[in-house]
C-alpha cells in the first residue's frame, strides 16, 4: 500500500505542474508592476517643455493627485493614447507630462499636432528622470497621490476602457 | 526550433528611431573593474527584451542600463550597490540571480533537499540490496545457506 | 489552375492522416486487448499509410513554399520571391504551422521505422507500441488541423510579396537544427510507446529492454546532435558569441536530454541485472513527456523567452491538454500497473549497479533543478508572489557542482563490475588515472596561460578522470593473444559506444571549462586602416565598402588578421546586414574556426566618422563543446550496431513475464 502511494507521487507532481502551467497561460509576462509603487516620486530638477528657464522639481505634485504621462515624439503609441488622456484632462484629472528622450522642437510640435493634456511637460532630454522611474518603454503612466507617494502604474497603451475601468476609480480613489 | 526575433522585438517595438548597438568601447582603469562589468551586465536582464542580458541587448534601455553600470564603476560603487540601485527602478526582475529570501526558498532549497534525498535513497537502497547480496553473508548466514543447499541435495 | 490546387491537396492529405492515425491508435490496441489479430494487423498498414500522407501533405507545403504561393497565409508569412530556394525550403520550419507539420511528419517517420525494423516483436506487444504511437500522432494531428492549420489560404486578398523568412533563420545551422531537434524530441515517443506498452501488457523483461534501447539511443543521438546544432548556430548567428544562455527554450530541450541520458543508463541495468524496473518505465514515461513539455513551453508563450515564438493561448491551451491527457493517463497507469515488489537484485556499494544508480539520482536532481529554475518565475507569478528572473548565474551555481559530482562517479562507472567489485580491484584500476589526472590538471594551467586557475583545474581533472581510466580499461580489455589490434576488434560496439559517449562529455567539459575561463572579448573604434591586437593577433582593417545580397544591403569591412610577427595573414569580413523585405538588419560575423580556437569578429554600430564600433572575440577551445557532442552522439549510434539488437530475439510466443505480479494483499 504505502509504495502505492509512492507510485502515485509522479502523477501527483505533474498535476501540480500542469495546474500551475495552465495559471501561466493567462498571465502576461509583460504586465509587471513598478519597482516604485508605494513609494516617493524620485527627487528630480528639470526644466520644463513650455519654458527652458523654468525649473521644477518633486514638490510639483504636492497637494494635488496626479496622473504622470511618460511621452515622446518618436513612440507612436503615445500618439494613440492622446485622446484618452485629453479625455482624463476634461474629466478634471490632473496632468502631467514627461516628455522622455527627445527634443524640444519636436515635443512641441508633437502637443500642437495631437492636443496637450498636461498642465506642465517636464523636460526628460537624456532621460535621466525616466531611469529614476524605472520606465523601460513609453508610454508609461503613473498615479501619484497628494503627498507625492506613486499610487498606480501603467504600462503602455491606455485603452479607453482603461480610462473608465481603472483609472478614473484610482484618482478617485486616492483624491 | 528557436526562432529569435529578439532584434524586432527588442530594438524595433517602441522605438523606432533610438536605434543602439550593444557594442560599446568603454575605457577601463584595470582588468578587475571590466570583470566586474562584464559579471554586472551579465547578470542584469533587460526589462524591456524577451529574455536577455542587458550585455547583449540592443534595445536603448539596456544601454542606458550599462551606462549607469559603467559611470557607477567608475564612482567606485560595489556591486550590491549597484545591484540594489537597479531594483529600486525596475525591480527583482531585472536580477538573473534571484535573492535567497522567503519566496526563493522553495528555489535554493530544493537542489540541496534533493541532494540529500538522494544520498538517503542510495544508502537506502545499497544496504537493502547488499544484504541480498551473496557476498555479504555472514558466515553464520553462510553456514546455514550451505546447511539448507545440503539438505536440498540430499532430499 | 493546377498550382493553385496543391494547398487543397495537402490539407486533404492530411486529414486522411489523422483518420489513419487513429484507426492506428485505437484498433490495435482493442486487438491487443481483446486479442484479436485481424484487429491488431491495422497497425501496420495504418503507420505506412499514415506516414505517406503526411509526407504528401509535407511536400504540398513545400511545393507552395517554393512555388511562392502567396495566397497561403503561411507562405505569405514566411517567405518572400527574393529569398534563396533552399531557403524557401526550410522556411517551411521557420514557423509555427510548418514545424508542427514536420513535428507531426517525424512522429509518423518514427511509426513506420518501428512497424518495419521490429518484425520480430511479438505481436501483441507491437500492436500496443503502434496504438500508442498512433494515439500521440492523434493528438498532434487534431492539433495542426484545428489551431494551426498550414495550409489556411489567404483569398480572394492575395499579397504581392511574401514578408520573408526571419532573417535570423536564413542560416544553415537552422535548416539542420529544427529537424535534429525534432527527431530526438519525437524520437522518444518511441521508448515511451514501449513502457506503456509494457505496463499494458505486462510483460517487461531483458527482452523488453533489448528492444526499447536502441530506439532510446537513435532518439538521444538526434537530441544531442540537435542541441549542438542550436547551440553552434546561437553562437555564429547572434553576434555575440554565447553559446548557451539558459535560456526557457534551451533549457526545454536540455530536459528531455538529461531525463533521457539517465534512461539510457537504467535501461542498461535493467537489460543487464533486471533491476531499476519501474524506475526505467518512469524515466522512458518521464523522457517523453519532457518533450512534449518542452513543445508546451515553446508553444504556450507562457515562459518569457528570447526565443518568441508564434504565441498563441489557444494553442497553448490546446497542448496543455494533450499534454494533460498524454502524461497524466500515462502517470496513472503508472501508479496502477508499475511492477509492485521489484525483484530484489542484490549488488554491493562497488559496483556498477550502485555507480549508475548514483548516476541516475544525480542527472534527476540536474533535471528537477533545471525545471524548477525554468518555470519558477511562472509559479511565483501564478501565486501572485511577484515576477523574478532566474538565469544563467543560478543555473550554473547548481548545475557546475553536480554536473563535477556526476563525472567523479563517472570515472569508476566502466571500472567497476556489476553486483560486486573488490575494492582492491577498483583502486588498483585507478589509482594511477587518478594521480595522473591531479598532477596534469593542476599543471594544465599553469603551461597554458602562466597563471594558476582553481576552475580551469577542476574542469582539467574531471576530463581526465572520465578519460584515463577509461583509457587503461581498454588497454587492459584489448589485451589478446592474437595481438592489440584482433584484441581492440574483440570489443563489443556498445562498449566502443559508452568509451566513445563518456570520452564526448569530457571533450565537452574540456571546452566549457577553457572557453568560459579564457575567451577574450574587445570592443574597439576601427577605421580603415586601425589595427587592435586581441591575445596575440593584429587585427587590422584595410576597407569598408558596401555590397547587394539577393535580398539585403550590407556594409562589410575587410579585416586583415596576422598571428603575432608571422608573415602570413588572412583575411575576415564581417557584416552588417539590412534585410529588405522587414528592414530588419542583422550582424553577419565573420569566424576564423580552429580546433584549438575560433577568433570571432562582429561589427556593431557606425559611428558616423568612418569608423565603426567592432567586437573582437578570442575563443579558445570553443569547438571542443560541439565536438563532444558529436563524440557523444556517435557513440549512441555506435552501441545500437551492437550484435545483440541484430540477433533475432526468440520471443514470439507472448509469454506473460513478471512485471504484474498476482496482485498482493493489500498491507
Amino acid at each position: 500500500m504505502k509504495r502505492r502511494l509512492l507510485l502515485l507521487l509522479p502523477l501527483l507532481g505533474f498535476l501540480v505542474l500542469g495546474a500551475f502551467l495552465y495559471m501561466g497561460l493567462s498571465i502576461n509576462p509583460f504586465d509587471r508592476d513598478s519597482a516604485l509603487m508605494a513609494r516617493e516620486f524620485p527627487a528630480f530638477e528639470l526644466t520644463t517643455l513650455e519654458d527652458p528657464e523654468r525649473t521644477v522639481d518633486a514638490s510639483l505634485f504636492e497637494g494635488e493627485v496626479t496622473l504622470v504621462n511618460v511621452w515622446g515624439e518618436w513612440c507612436p503609441t503615445c500618439k494613440q493614447e492622446m485622446p484618452q488622456l485629453l479625455d482624463l484632462a476634461d474629466r478634471g484629472v490632473r496632468l502631467v507630462g514627461v516628455d522622455y528622450k527627445d527634443t524640444r522642437e519636436k515635443g512641441r510640435e508633437f502637443l500642437a499636432e495631437f492636443g496637450n493634456p498636461f498642465e506642465v511637460n517636464i523636460f526628460d532630454p537624456e532621460g535621466s528622470l525616466g531611469f529614476d522611474l524605472g520606465v523601460y518603454g513609453a508610454p508609461e503612466t503613473f498615479l501619484v497621490d497628494r503627498d507625492g507617494i506613486i499610487r498606480y502604474h501603467h504600462t503602455g497603451y491606455i485603452r479607453p476602457e482603461d480610462v473608465r475601468d481603472t483609472i478614473l476609480p484610482e484618482v478617485e480613489k486616492w483624491r | 526550433m528557436a526562432l529569435i526575433l529578439r532584434l524586432m522585438l527588442c530594438a524595433f517595438l517602441l522605438w523606432p528611431i533610438l536605434g543602439q548597438a550593444a557594442v560599446e568601447v568603454r575605457k577601463f582603469d584595470d582588468p578587475v573593474t571590466e570583470q566586474r562589468y562584464r559579471d554586472l551586465t551579465a547578470a542584469l536582464r533587460c526589462p524591456k527584451c524577451e529574455n536577455q542580458a542587458i550585455d547583449d541587448s540592443e534595445s536603448p534601455i539596456a544601454g542606458d542600463m550599462r551606462d549607469r553600470v559603467y559611470l557607477q564603476l567608475q564612482d567606485g560603487r560595489s556591486d550590491k550597490e549597484i545591484l540594489d540601485f537597479m531594483v529600486s527602478r525596475f525591480g527583482d526582475y531585472v536580477l538573473y540571480n534571484p535573492r535567497l529570501e522567503g519566496r526563493t526558498l522553495l528555489l535554493w532549497g530544493l537542489p540541496v533537499g534533493l541532494v540529500l534525498l538522494g544520498a538517503l535513497v542510495v544508502v537506502l537502497m545499497v544496504r537493502a540490496r547488499r544484504r541480498t547480496s551473496v557476498r555479504d553473508l555472514s558466515p553464520e548466514e553462510r553456514a546455514r545457506l550451505d546447511d539448507l543447499i545440503k539438505r536440498e541435495r540430499t532430499e | 489552375m493546377q498550382i493553385l490546387m496543391i494547398p487543397e491537396i495537402g490539407h486533404y492529405a492530411l486529414i486522411i492522416a489523422l483518420l489513419m492515425a487513429l484507426v492506428q491508435g485505437v484498433m490495435p490496441l482493442a486487438g491487443a486487448a481483446t486479442r484479436r489479430p485481424l484487429w491488431m494487423a491495422y497497425a501496420r498498414p495504418m503507420a505506412t499509410g499514415q506516414f505517406l500522407f503526411l509526407a504528401i501533405a509535407y511536400a504540398c507545403l513545400t511545393a507552395s513554399y517554393l512555388l511562392d504561393d502567396f495566397s497561403v497565409a503561411n507562405v505569405a508569412n514566411n517567405s518572400n520571391t527574393m529569398l534563396p530556394w533552399y531557403y524557401k525550403a526550410s522556411a517551411v520550419w521557420g514557423n509555427h504551422e510548418g514545424s508542427v507539420l514536420l513535428w507531426s511528419l517525424i512522429l509518423a517517420a518514427w511509426s513506420f521505422a518501428v512497424s518495419r525494423f521490429s518484425r520480430d516483436l511479438p505481436r501483441d506487444m507491437l500492436a500496443r507500441v503502434m496504438g500508442v504511437m498512433g494515439l500521440v500522432s492523434v493528438g498532434f494531428l487534431a492539433f495542426v488541423l484545428i489551431t494551426s492549420n498550414p495550409f489556411e489560404r489567404l483569398l480572394p486578398n492575395v499579397p504581392q510579396d511574401g514578408a520573408d523568412l526571419n532573417p535570423l533563420l536564413q542560416d544553415f545551422g537552422l535548416i539542420v537544427h529544427p529537424p535534429m531537434l525534432y527527431m530526438g524530441y519525437v524520437g522518444f515517443s518511441v521508448v515511451f510507446a514501449f513502457a506503456i506498452a509494457a505496463l499494458l501488457g505486462g510483460r517487461l523483461d531483458a527482452a523488453w529492454t533489448r528492444w526499447a534501447r536502441p530506439w532510446t539511443n537513435i532518439a538521444w543521438a538526434f537530441l544531442t546532435v540537435g542541441i549542438a546544432l542550436g547551440s553552434w548556430w546561437a553562437y555564429y548567428e547572434l553576434g555575440w558569441g554565447g553559446w548557451w544562455f539558459w535560456d526557457p527554450v534551451e533549457n526545454a530541450s536540455l530536459l528531455p536530454w538529461l531525463a533521457g541520458t539517465a534512461l539510457i543508463h537504467s535501461l542498461a541495468v535493467t537489460e543487464k541485472r533486471g533491476a531499476f524496473k519501474s524506475w526505467t518505465v518512469l524515466l522512458a514515461i518521464s523522457t517523453f513527456s519532457l518533450s512534449l513539455m518542452g513543445t508546451f513551453l515553446v508553444r504556450s508563450g507562457v515562459l518569457t523567452s528570447v526565443h518568441a515564438f508564434a504565441n498563441d493561448p489557444s494553442r497553448g491551451l490546446f497542448i496543455l491538454v494533450l499534454l494533460g491527457i498524454t502524461v497524466g493517463l500515462s502517470l496513472l497507469l503508472f501508479a496502477l500497473r508499475a511492477p509492485r515488489v521489484s525483484h530484489q537484485v542484490g549488488f554491493s556499494w562497488l559496483s556498477r549497479d550502485a555507480l549508475l544508480l548514483i548516476n541516475n539520482i544525480l542527472l534527476v536532481i540536474i533535471t528537477v533543478t533545471v525545471l524548477l529554475g525554468t518555470v519558477y518565475p511562472l509559479l511565483l507569478d501564478a501565486l501572485n508572489l511577484g515576477k523574478i528572473s532566474v538565469g544563467p548565474p543560478y543555473f550554473n551555481a547548481l548545475f557546475v557542482p553536480l554536473t563535477v559530482v556526476l563525472c567523479l562517479f563517472m570515472g569508476l562507472g566502466p571500472l567497476a563490475r556489476w553486483k560486486y567489485t573488490p575494492v582492491r580491484d577498483l583502486l588498483q584500476r585507478s589509482w594511477l588515472a587518478g594521480l595522473a589526472a591531479l598532477v596534469i590538471g593542476a599543471v594544465a594551467p599553469l603551461l597554458y596561460r602562466g597563471e594558476w586557475n582553481l576552475k580551469v583545474s577542476l574542469g582539467v581533472v574531471v576530463a581526465l578522470w572520465i578519460v584515463l581510466p577509461m583509457a587503461r580499461d581498454l588497454w587492459a580489455k584489448s589485451r589478446h593473444s592474437a595481438g592489440r589490434v584482433a584484441g581492440l576488434k574483440r570489443l563489443s560496439l556498445a562498449y566502443w559506444g559508452m568509451i566513445l559517449g563518456h570520452l564526448g562529455i569530457a571533450v565537452t567539459i574540456i571546452g566549457v571549462t577553457v572557453v568560459s575561463n579564457y575567451a577574450i572579448e574587445r570592443n574597439v573604434r576601427m577605421g580603415v586602416g586601425d589595427s587592435a591586437e586581441v591575445a596575440g593577433y593584429t587585427f587590422t582593417m584595410t576597407e569598408l565598402a558596401n555590397r547587394r545580397g539577393p535580398n539585403y544591403l550590407a556594409d562589410t569591412a575587410e579585416i586583415e588578421v596576422r598571428r603575432g610577427d608571422s608573415q602570413r595573414s588572412f583575411t575576415m569580413t564581417p557584416e552588417k546586414r539590412l534585410y529588405l523585405a522587414r528592414g530588419m538588419p542583422m550582424t553577419q560575423v565573420a569566424l576564423s574556426p580552429g580546433l584549438f580556437r575560433d577568433l570571432y569578429v562582429a561589427m556593431g554600430e557606425d559611428l558616423e566618422d568612418g569608423s565603426w564600433a567592432m567586437r573582437i572575440q578570442h575563443k579558445p577551445f570553443v569547438r571542443w563543446l560541439w565536438l563532444g557532442a558529436l563524440l557523444m552522439a556517435a557513440g549512441g549510434v555506435l552501441a545500437v550496431a551492437d550484435r545483440r539488437y541484430r540477433r533475432v530475439v526468440t520471443a514470439r510466443d507472448p509469454e506473460r513475464a513478471v512485471i504484474a505480479e498476482p496482485r498482493e494483499a493489500t498491507t
